[in-house]
């Protein structure tokens, strides 16, 4: 199965709302809740990093009865140096997102913790694409 | 220890906001934190998040988290997008005139737990 969602770039009251679908219908398909819950929590990091950094951005999923595969597009400034980046505590967030709750640093780690693949390309200027994969089968 | 959140409410003098239906819940745990990127890394199993960030953000952050149960400090109050969607998960949502170290003191004291 595939499912695609648009996001705004700065579109806070918007943000999570893919997320909160894509959550809607793994519940639907009986996935179960604690690996729902890991694949929502990294989907909806990514898509919040997308709404706090980049201009706009497209999630694609692709949803197979062992494996979901999450990809996220966005046109904004790209990242510079993705192993920073990485770097618990390391942010280039605005105090607007800050406001919101986030911008500590912890996104992309938290995002690793829940994935099974998580794989980081950008490109400074052009954008960044993430593509997070979660293993169906396996549990915590 | 589990408290119920009815309980809950008479303890920290709150108001239900949302959730009326949802007062017999049993909280054994208790998360306070204003960065939504920290309550991402919680377990969310028979938790009471405490905060004092009332936008739409927290709301959305407790649904990927599975947190069903949310205490705004500070007198800080629920928007109308927030209430809508806390609805729509059947969340509970008290409102609380204490500060965050108050109610979470409050709650120590009752005998609820760390989350770690």
């Amino acid at each position: 199965m595939q499912f695609e969602y648009f996001i705004s770039g700065g579109d806070f009251s918007k943000a999570g709302q893919a997320s909160s679908q894509f959550k809607k219908a793994l519940q639907q398909l009986n996935v179960a809740p604690q690996v729902i819950k890991r694949i929502v929590v990294a989907l909806y990091e990514a898509e919040v990093n997308i709404v706090a950094h980049a201009y706009k951005g497209k999630i694609s999923i692709e949803l197979q009865p062992d494996l979901v595969t999450m990809t996220l597009t966005d046109e904004g400034p790209g990242i510079p140096d993705i192993e920073k980046a990485m770097e618990i505590g390391y942010s280039t967030a605005s105090s607007k997102v800050r406001e919101m709750g986030f911008g500590a640093g912890m996104g992309l780690s938290n995002i690793k913790n829940n994935a099974d693949l998580l794989e980081i390309t950008s490109k400074v200027g052009i954008g960044t694409t993430v593509k997070i994969s979660v293993n169906l089968a396996k549990q915590e | 220890m589990l408290m119920k959140i009815d309980e809950i409410t008479r303890v920290l003098n709150a108001k239900v906001i949302c959730g009326e239906e949802y007062l017999s819940r049993e909280i054994s745990h208790v998360f306070a934190s204003d960065l939504m990127s920290d309550v991402l890394t919680i377990d969310s199993r028979n938790l009471l998040l405490l905060t004092g960030l009332t936008n739409v953000q927290t709301i959305r952050t407790s649904e990927m988290a599975d947190i069903q149960n949310i205490v705004i400090v500070r007198n800080k109050k629920v928007t109308t997008e927030m209430f809508e969607i806390a609805m729509e998960n059947k969340m509970v949502i008290l409102e609380c005139e204490y500060s965050m170290f108050r109610a979470c003191g409050i709650l120590y004291a009752a005998g609820l737990q760390p989350v770690y």
